[in-house]
């Protein structure tokens, strides 16, 4: 059973900024599928809360394509619909994929991606993918919008840059983010489905002929955040694409992460998995094999 | 005659309701002005409470009390669900219902009860306990230490038993000899995780006893278990069991159905609701052994097994529960899956504060399968023999008796299981195909073959029960005392009745609930007996109902009784084929007839004193990919001797079932727990790596089926030999594909890479 105080939806964002804004035990709720999860392991910071319900505020939901070729999508956007929408099969099907990697069928349709990203999961699937396209960040307030980068979002775990009274609205991905780039992720976890990632390797690469024009690598699970391989990214500019460029990006990215031991893997293992999966995820990008 | 309703598919009479949630659980049971029960756990793993604070507990709106062991009959009981033995030998008393000394982190110290839920989940999060804390022993080494301080009192060492099971003389065979191995092998803790977690209601019924509806798999052991763990008459209580979303031996223990009904009587027998939360399932109820294997083989130039020495070392957790009976049940499957003229099996289980091993499918069995079939795998390799040769010369031979209790294993068909399923597996070409596949990725192919016995005796007793009636329109009733847990035993037994009975299947109906006022007594569902020991009662009843309904043909019709049969759910002249009557006309007569009226029943209670020996075999094709440690199962397929098949879809179903939770047994399922502070750390179904759908291959089985002499209808067990081997086989496809062998399960991604790197580094075998 759960443990609330209230739960009330708003008409619009600024009526929900008002709720937060006017109550400080007001906390959002979107789809549930890990507040409720908290609520019902009686965490302090969950229980008696009153929630403020987003996901029906109008247009929290949409995913669309602007003139200028930004993807908008919103931020109470379901996995499932991210994983199903044509404006993304088109322009950015590595995150469908990533959108699909996560849970299982009943927690995509309710978990959104703006929760993906505001509950400040390292493991989070969309975060390290939208992070590989340099995406940026709608965030409301009792001030109206701001936009900010997706990096720099994650302050540590379950921590990112959002004030009381602060609602992610939308995740926006520029033109110059996605165009002309391949992009994959590989989501490497002990189960097929219903899992969280031991390790996230998001790529969106840019080829000219055989050289790599870019590279942008994000992971997941590699550090307290989801983070990119600067160095790794560095170094591939202008690199002819092989194995031993590939292998070179992987050790690469050892400098650029922090995997650290614990139960649920050891750090040897995921330094492993840190070089071993970007050339992977680069070969899926680019449409050969290489699902780990 | 050849079988009408044996061998065939009979849909399970359950299947609609289930599929359509019209089957009630016992949660799903209204109950008027119910109350709501919640366990307080320990916080630590051993030590004593000194003290609790409920007050802040009570304080909470709803709540209405809360028990503490002070509160509760000191007496000590037995969860094990084994049958009762007359000396009170077979168990160890050790467990009360609340507890001041922990053992094992979560040990249940208090509970409250309230009026909702919610309000007794408040209240437990709110009570704090001081206590008096011992060093923890979290493995069975530690436990074992000079000086380590006892978990029980008097248990000297942490060893509950330790036992040498002993065939011939071990140090002759070594001596006879030309090779001998050694190696060590390791199992983990893994848990049931049964889709319906433990729940049970209990209350004051009318005439003043105490009824608890439960999710058991023993409702009459639960009686008694009952009634020694609250020090009442074993008659003060009514136990029943409706539809149960599964068990595999979690619920053969007696775990929170003492508990629910104290939590009852202290509020003077109003209805309460104790419902296990999955995180206290896994960690709290009980889970598999881990056992440590040390195994030294001697062979022969002629590649005969001469001698075969083990020293096993279980882990039991805080509690006896099953005891000392998982561990040693491993020499008996060893001497009969191969001949060896000299064995030595000790065996000892150890006292941790750890979860509470008990009962789970397969009983210690695909632990020390793993071991076996792994020294078998070292053997074959390194004297460089045909692993089918290799088995096939030492195999146990059929016909001969088990060397440790002398009954003979009269159908064993492990050879045939071999030879055949290598054909169906395709075994040959796979292991032609097997090798580096590309880029990272190594093949490989496994073999491993396991014994097993379908039920306890003569270790233990064995009694089932049978109730049929002849409905007015001939249809049947079927009362046993067996429980139904999800496997379909129900369905089965029906067959076994509806065949001798000479009716259809669907003419016979089956119990959804077992109560044990009403039911016969049976000990319920364990190892692999019911379809073996109740289907003999069933059939047996089916006999003298129908000898009852040939003698009231006799009376009503124009026939002889002697010369009366039943096909077809018609009475039959035997002699002339000619049908005298439709079994419903008889019936409706023997309800009504106004001078001759006589019901028809016939009641049985059947003593077994048989066993049958299930065998079989596994065959596994895996690919690892040598960069990441992942193993995939390509391809498995498990060949089973469990004498004739009596319902071929239901028992594919069990076989899949048992191999799915093997696969994941062998590669991923893993329960820790913190090393310092002995707090479980992956107990819920996001960290314990239960498999989905999408992590199990296509699952293959075959049937070798001869006629048992014993077994209804020539059927031996099914319900736990499909998980005894498939660990070993995909254990021996690694090993194979690798080149070199990992001995500890389960072979996850993590450890396979690191097994990989000390490989490469020289270093010795994980």
């Amino acid at each position: 059973m759960y443990d609330f105080a209230s739960y009330t939806e708003a008409a619009d964002i600024h009526e929900a900024v008002g709720l937060l804004c006017a109550n400080p035990n007001a906390r959002i709720i979107a789809g549930g599928t890990d507040v409720l999860i908290k609520l019902r392991s009686r965490d302090e910071a969950f229980v008696g809360r009153d929630f403020v319900g987003v996901t029906r505020i109008p247009g929290m939901t949409d995913i669309r394509l602007c003139d200028d070729g930004t993807i908008v999508i919103g931020a109470a956007a379901s996995f499932a619909k991210i994983e199903g929408d044509a404006v993304i099969a088109q322009h950015l099907p590595s995150l469908a994929q990533a959108a699909g990697s996560v849970g299982g069928p009943q927690i995509r349709n309710m978990g959104t991606v703006g929760g993906n990203l505001a509950n400040g999961a390292t493991s989070a699937d969309t975060a390290s993918m939208l992070l590989a396209c340099d995406a940026t960040l709608v965030i409301a307030g009792a001030q109206g919008d701001t936009e900010v980068p997706l990096a720099g979002f994650h302050q540590g775990p379950g921590r990112v840059k959002l004030e009381h009274g602060q609602i992610l609205k939308e995740i926006r991905v520029a033109k110059a983010g996605y165009e002309g780039y391949k992009g994959g992720y590989i989501k490497f976890a002990v189960r097929r489905a219903m899992d969280i990632a031991t390790l996230g390797c998001a790529v969106m690469i840019k080829m000219d002929g055989d050289r790599i024009e870019d590279l942008r690598i994000a992971f997941g699970v590699a550090g307290p955040v989801p983070l990119r391989a600067a160095s790794a990214e560095a170094y591939a500019k202008g690199q002819t694409l092989c194995d031993e460029v590939l292998e070179q990006i992987g050790r690469k990215c050892l400098e650029d992460t922090n995997a650290r031991d614990s139960w649920r893997a050891a750090k040897a293992f995921r330094q492993q998995l840190i070089s071993v999966l970007p050339g992977r995820a680069v070969r899926k990008a680019l449409g050969g094999d290489g699902d780990a | 005659m050849s079988n009408k309703v044996i061998g065939t598919s009979v849909p399970r009479w359950d299947a609609w309701s289930k599929v359509c949630g019209k089957a009630d659980y016992t949660a799903d049971i209204p109950v008027k002005n119910m109350l709501y029960g919640k366990i307080v756990r320990a916080t630590i793993a051993h030590g004593r409470v000194l003290s609790l604070d409920t007050q802040a507990a009570l304080a909470v709106p709803g709540v209405l009390k809360v028990l503490t062991p002070a509160d509760l009959p000191r007496v000590k009981h037995a969860t094990a669900g084994h049958p009762y033995t007359l000396d009170r030998s077979g168990d160890v008393y050790d467990k009360n219902i609340l507890t001041e000394d922990v053992r094992l982190y979560g040990d249940e110290i208090a509970a409250v009860i309230a009026e909702t839920q919610l309000a007794a989940d408040i209240a437990a999060q709110k009570i704090t306990a001081v206590y008096e804390e011992y060093p923890i022993y979290l493995t069975a080494q530690e436990a074992m230490t000079e000086g380590a301080r006892e978990i029980h009192e008097g248990t000297k060492g942490n060893i509950l038993a330790d036992t040498t099971a002993k065939v011939g003389n071990v140090e002759e065979g070594f001596a006879l000899a030309d090779y001998v191995f050694e190696d060590e092998h390791r199992t983990q803790v893994v848990q049931h995780c049964h889709m319906e977690n433990q729940t049970a209601t209990a209350f004051q019924s009318a005439d003043g006893r105490w009824t608890c509806i439960s999710s058991t798999q023993i409702p009459h052991i639960c009686r008694r278990i009952l009634g020694e763990a609250l020090d009442m008459p074993w008659s003060s209580f009514r136990v029943i069991k409706p539809f149960i979303g599964g068990g595999f031996g979690n619920k053969q223990d007696v775990t929170i159905e003492p508990l629910v009904v104290a939590m009852s009587i202290a509020m003077g027998g109003r209805p309460v609701r104790l419902e296990l939360e999955r995180e206290e399932v896994l960690a709290y109820t009980r889970v598999r052994h881990a056992i440590h294997y040390r195994s030294k083989v001697g062979v022969s130039k002629d590649g005969k097994i001469t001698a075969w020495q083990v020293d096993a070392v279980s882990k039991t957790g805080g509690y006896a529960s099953h005891g000392h009976s998982v561990a040693a049940k491993g020499g008996g499957i060893l001497c009969t899956l191969y001949e060896i003229p000299h064995m030595s099996f000790r065996s000892r289980t150890v006292l941790t504060n750890t979860g509470n091993a008990g009962a789970m499918r397969g009983y210690g069995v695909p632990q020390i399968t793993f071991a076996i079939e792994a020294m078998t795998d070292k053997i074959c390799k390194e004297l460089q023999l045909d692993p089918f040769e290799f088995r096939l010369a030492n195999f146990k031979k059929e016909g001969a008796p088990h060397p440790l209790n002398g009954i003979p294993m009269v159908t064993n068909k492990v050879a045939d299981c071999l030879t055949l399923g290598r054909q169906r597996f395709g075994w040959d070409a796979k292991m032609a195909d097997s090798g580096a596949k590309g880029g990272s990725v190594r093949r490989g192919v496994g073999v491993a073959a396991f014994s097993y016995a379908t039920g306890v005796y003569p270790y233990s007793l064995e009694i089932a029960g049978c109730r049929l009636t002849l409905n007015q329109d001939g249809t049947v009733k079927m009362l046993v005392g067996a429980t139904e847990i999800g496997q379909g035993i129900d369905t089965g037994l029906a067959q076994i009745a509806a065949e001798t009975l000479g009716i259809p299947a669907e003419m016979v109906y089956a119990e959804e609930t077992t109560d044990t006022d009403i039911a016969p007594f049976d000990t319920g569902a364990y190892a692999s007996r019911q379809i073996y020991v109740t289907g003999v009662a069933v059939a047996k009843a089916a006999e003298e109902l129908k000898d009852k309904i040939c003698r009231a043909a006799g009376k009503f019709y124009e026939i002889p009784h002697s010369a009366a049969d039943v096909e077809d759910a018609f009475v039959i002249n035997s002699v002339t084929g000619e049908r005298v009557a439709s079994l419903g006309d008889l019936a409706l007569r023997t309800y009504y007839d106004k001078a001759r009226a006589q019901t028809l029943t016939a009641e049985v209670s059947h003593n077994c004193h048989d066993n049958s020996y299930p065998m079989g075999v596994t065959f596994a094709e895996v690919d690892v990919d040598t960069q990441t440690g992942v193993v995939t199962v390509r391809s498995i397929l498990n060949a089973h001797d469990s004498g004739v098949i009596i319902n071929p879809l239901l028992a594919k179903g069990q076989v899949e079932g048992g191999m799915g939770m093997a696969i994941s047994y062998a590669l991923g399922e893993d329960l820790f727990y913190d090393p310092k502070t002995g707090e479980p750390l992956n107990n819920n179904l996001l960290d314990y790596k239960m498999p989905t759908c999408m992590d199990t291959p296509e699952l293959d089985c075959m049937f070798v089926e001869p006629e048992d002499p014993f077994g209804p209808f020539g059927a031996k067990g099914l319900g736990e030999p499909p998980i005894c081997s498939p660990a070993a086989a995909i254990r021996n496809a690694v090993c194979h594909a690798l080149g070199f062998e990992i001995n500890a399960l389960p072979l996850t991604p993590g450890k396979v890479f690191a097994a990989i790197q000390n490989n490469r580094g020289g270093g010795a075998d994980v």
